[in-house]
């Protein structure tokens, strides 16, 4: 006896057969129902946002003083604003703002944020110095301030916003990513790389960043309602939508005033933020585990 | 007479995704005041969770105890409250525990001493002042010198030797009835779990104190236990006193676990012979016998008869077999390596004596190595010492040898590792390769040369990458230097390297996670061999392992070297497996080599008083052997590599110890052809 023989070999696994790793994937990201629920629930809401105008009953920005703060009614679903602006068909167009906006910012400096996370993380040194310093600056920078500023220079608008968000996400993630990065880099298998011989760069993108991610993932999906609401606030400063326009989050504010009498006004919006943050961060865990292979094998 | 504790038919069941694991099952045992017995198993056979379920501490969900009787002093301890009063009496009370990780069972930000003082006030209703004597007194019995002051003392003050005796104080502080070391000194150095197992069993001793070890090491078992359990698959699978398990076993498990352990005693032609395949899958446990599928011993009757029961093979001796399998020798002592060879013969011949040639070629020479890595402190990271890790560490390894490196944790052996494979930038010193001299090479130079010296890691989980298909684990190395030309040669060349260490090929689309430790491990090894290379680092490449696992391994390792022609750094802190491989051993203390020599010199011969104590200190798994060994227990603890003793580094633990050896340091001599010696005795 030399080696194991074949038998051995053979005997030593009685693992359950394999299937393909995109079956896989679907199996434990589609394992729970309320996963489905999630992804039907994005699904809608992008439909939602590009066939707005088939699917409004009103003219989102027409204004009718008599008809103001009208309570639901057959005619208006969900009532009137104080404007006399039908709410449903409001938060039907706002899908369009409130979705650009957060994903949008949050997938940009998202990954702006990770891979300067990335690089800092993995090289360290002065790299890591002068790009962690600069995201300290950046971290220093009040976002309203700066989008005050960016208003003043680029003007109101979608893109102001975003670039105002971005900015404030950007170190979070990268910070994030940092953390995570010496972390795992100091496990075995990164040091088995290295002695391996495998250069940097794929030492860096096999082995640490798909390591790295699913704390990251999580926090993408939390971050995505926190833009659509920081859209609201910078709204309310006039450096986001212009006031005809609507977002879910521009909606929250101005209908707050009226809370006590016209409940709905900041309800409708808030209860369509929360049901798509609900159902980003379903879907994002859903995706984190789908994405670990420890979990892939379950039955 | 009634016993202290007597279990009865005890079931644990965990609720897994669903699925029932049986963890425990239908386990029955007693334990009679004043005993010391012995829990022997290897991980996974629910020795741990037997002793949890009685003091119900097993998390619920997933577990819950099923069934049985646990019969403590007379009273059924299953059927109180698992948190009520009474149970809590008995926990910390009545029976003490100690777990595996003296780092992380303190808790951090209390004194020890009120700790200590904390479990005797709530259980013997003790005034503060009281139990602070009572803390003192404890800490002075487990063998801390200076206890009135080490009282107050914070855990992070203590080494984890240190931190096992408070541990072991507060399991005693309540004048316990019994107490349960759960591994207790596993994770510790031998020279200090020889002082610790020395010390309890002295202690348990003087207050007639019953104490359960739950170990996988065998060696411990045959020196301090006076009975055993031995448990596979979730149940006890023989039992008998320490002398009849050792001398006459009789299930063919234990059979197989004593002839998979090295030992210092061994021929050093023995073939370790391990035991095939795995441990079976407590979830879907068979209505036969659970060792059936790694039973060299297996009849026909076994594979048609239910599971077979405990039976009474000889005077309290107990085990769980149908065939009469060591019925046909084993009376005298020994039994592991004579009666059963006979049988075995067939599947394991005695290894072929070294075919294999060492070469006069040097594969790798080390010059004066040095790694130290600075101590910082300030904002501005001022350098205020060094941490001399390494420190002037020369040898040389001939092509087609096996050097082993053995030392205490601290000692520097890891590190030498990676300094030589560049994982760090030496301080000092020169590390040649194969006539290139890699101590300041460029690692863009580098590279290429990476692919002739790979490493095994010790720890098979955290080595291999998560994320990564097993195939391409192995594969990488391939990639990475270019060594094939197209995809069909790749998967040629895979499936060879699969074959080589015993796996299946057609696992290479799994993912890691898939795989047990051992499995993991021969991944490793089919990493490192990818790259056809002359030399491997083994740093505690089987370490990791269960026993019967790590037989497989050293196997595998050593007909690779047959069959290739490797080249080994085999990095261990286990004497005996290091005995068992090496051509060639050095021992280090403290950053430095003390002895080194070939394996026969230096484990027959030391003549560096620490090599002597080391090797006293590490148990024999045969109780015979050990009845007439000769124990000296090394005293204190490793210092800190910041703290060394002047001259000597190991004169404040020395006996022989002179003034002079206080005075300068002895640098390592040749006592004889390839013997060298860092002791002015020598």
């Amino acid at each position: 006896m030399t080696t194991p023989s074949a038998a051995d070999a053979a005997s030593m696994f009685e693992l359950p057969p394999q299937t393909s790793s995109v079956r896989r994937f679907l199996r434990v990201f589609l394992a729970r129902k309320i996963v489905i629920a999630g992804l039907s629930v994005l699904t809608l809401m992008v439909l939602m946002a590009i066939f707005a105008p088939l699917l409004a009953p009103h003219d989102p920005y027409g204004q009718d003083l008599s008809m103001s703060l009208k309570q639901p009614s057959a005619e208006y679903w969900l009532g009137t604003d104080m404007l006399g602006r039908d709410v449903l068909s409001r938060i039907i167009y706002g899908s369009r703002v409130s979705l650009i906006v957060g994903l949008v910012a949050v997938l940009i400096a998202g990954a702006i944020g990770m891979t300067i996370g990335l690089l800092s993380g993995f090289f360290g040194g002065w790299v890591d110095t002068v790009l962690m310093r600069v995201m300290d600056a950046m971290i220093a920078i009040p976002m309203i301030v700066l989008a005050m500023a960016l208003g003043a220079i680029l003007g109101g608008g979608i893109v102001n916003v975003i670039v105002a968000l971005g900015i404030a996400i950007v170190p979070a993630y990268a910070r994030l990513m940092r953390g995570q990065v010496l972390s795992v880099k100091q496990s075995d298998y990164v040091m088995a790389g290295v002695v391996t011989g495998v250069g940097n760069v794929r030492n860096m993108l096999v082995h640490v960043l798909p390591n790295c991610l699913s704390p990251l993932i999580v926090l993408l999906t939390m971050n995505l309602g926190m833009a659509i609401l920081a859209e609201a606030g910078l709204s309310f400063l006039g450096l986001g939508i212009a006031p005809p326009g609507a977002s879910w989050g521009s909606m929250v504010n101005d209908g707050y005033r009226y809370l006590l009498s016209n409940p709905v006004l900041s309800l409708a919006p808030g209860v369509a933020i929360l049901i798509v943050v609900l159902a980003f961060n379903v879907v994002g865990d859903a995706l984190r585990d789908a994405l670990d292979p420890r979990l892939r094998g379950m039955e | 007479m009634s016993h202290l504790l007597e279990v009865r038919n005890l079931k644990t069941y965990f609720n897994v995704d669903g699925t029932t694991v049986k963890a425990v099952d239908g386990v029955s045992y007693h334990i009679d005041a004043g005993e010391i017995v012995a829990f022997v198993g290897e991980s996974g056979s629910g020795k741990s969770v037997t002793q949890y379920s009685g003091l119900q501490l097993i998390p619920s969900p997933p577990g819950k105890i099923v069934g049985g009787s646990v019969k403590f002093e007379g009273n059924d301890l299953l059927r109180f409250a698992p948190n009520g009063e009474e149970m809590r009496d008995v926990r910390g009370g009545k029976i003490g525990i100690v777990f595996q990780e003296p780092m992380t069972s303190l808790n951090p930000i209390m004194t020890v001493g009120k700790q200590i003082a904390e479990s005797v006030m709530l259980h013997l209703k003790m005034g503060k002042a009281e139990a602070r004597r009572r803390a003192i007194e404890l800490i002075q019995l487990v063998g801390i010198p200076d206890a009135e002051h080490r009282v107050d003392y914070y855990p992070h003050q203590f080494s984890g030797g240190m931190r096992q005796r408070i541990m072991i104080a507060m399991a005693l502080s309540c004048n316990p009835k019994l107490l349960i070391a759960d591994e207790a000194t596993t994770a510790l150095d031998v020279t200090t779990q020889a002082q610790l197992l020395e010390m309890m069993r002295d202690v348990v001793k003087k207050t007639n104190t019953s104490l359960i070890l739950v170990t996988h090491n065998l060696g411990i078992v045959a020196r301090y236990a006076e009975r055993i359990y031995v448990m596979y698959a979730g149940g006890i699978v023989e039992s008998g006193t320490t002398k009849e398990i050792f001398g006459s076993p009789k299930h063919p498990y234990t059979i197989g676990l004593l002839k998979a352990v090295p030992r210092l005693d061994d021929p050093k032609d023995r073939k370790l012979v391990a035991i095939d395949g795995l441990p079976p899958n407590l979830a879907h446990k068979s209505e036969f016998c659970a060792f059936l599928p790694r039973c060299p011993f297996k009849t026909e009757a076994c594979q048609s008869r239910p599971a077979p029961e405990l039976r009474e093979t000889g005077p309290g001796h107990f085990a769980a077999c149908h065939e009469e399998v060591a019925a046909s020798g084993g009376a005298e002592r020994g039994l592991a390596s004579v009666s059963i060879s006979s049988v075995q013969e067939a599947q394991a011949p005695e290894r072929e004596v070294p075919e294999r040639s060492v070469a006069a070629e040097t594969m790798l020479e080390v010059r004066h190595l040095k790694m130290y890595f600075p101590v910082t402190r300030g904002l501005l990271g001022r350098k205020v010492a060094d941490i001399k890790a390494v420190d002037d560490v020369s040898f040389e390894i001939r092509k087609g040898e096996t050097l082993g490196l053995v030392g205490e944790s601290g000692c520097g052996k890891t590190t030498v590792a990676r300094s030589v494979l560049r994982m760090y930038e030496p301080t000092d010193g020169q590390i040649v390769f194969r006539g290139h001299d890699i101590t300041r090479m460029s690692m863009n130079r580098l590279r290429p040369l990476r692919r002739e010296m790979p490493m095994i890691f010790q720890d098979p989980f955290s080595s291999l990458d998560p994320r990564q298909s097993v195939g391409n684990i192995v594969g990488e190395p391939l990639k990475v230097h270019g060594l094939v030309k197209n995809a069909k040669e790749y998967e040629e060349r895979l499936t060879e390297l699969f074959t080589l260490v015993g796996l299946n090929p057609g696992v290479r689309n799994r993912m890691p996670h898939e795989f047990s430790g051992g499995q993991r491990q021969r991944i490793g090894i089919a990493r490192a061999l990818a790259s056809n290379p002359s030399f491997i680092v083994c740093d505690e490449a089987i370490s990791a392992l269960d026993v019967s696992i790590q037989a497989q391994i050293i196997n595998l390792l050593e007909d690779l070297q047959r069959k290739l022609g490797l080249t080994y750094l085999f990095i261990a802190h286990d004497l005996s497996v290091v005995r068992h491989i090496s051509d060639r051993v050095a021992v280090m203390y403290l950053g430095k080599i003390v002895e080194i020599a070939d394996w026969k010199t230096l484990y027959e011969s030391p003549k560096h008083p620490y090599t002597q104590m080391l090797l006293s200190a590490v148990p024999i798994p045969d109780p015979f052997v050990e009845e007439r060994r000769e124990h000296v227990v090394i005293q204190g603890e490793v210092p800190s590599l910041l703290n060394k003793p002047k001259g000597c580094s190991f004169s404040n633990r020395c006996p022989f110890a002179t003034a002079a050896c206080k005075e300068s340091e002895p640098p390592l001599r040749s006592v004889a052809e390839g013997h060298g010696v860092a002791c002015l005795r020598a």
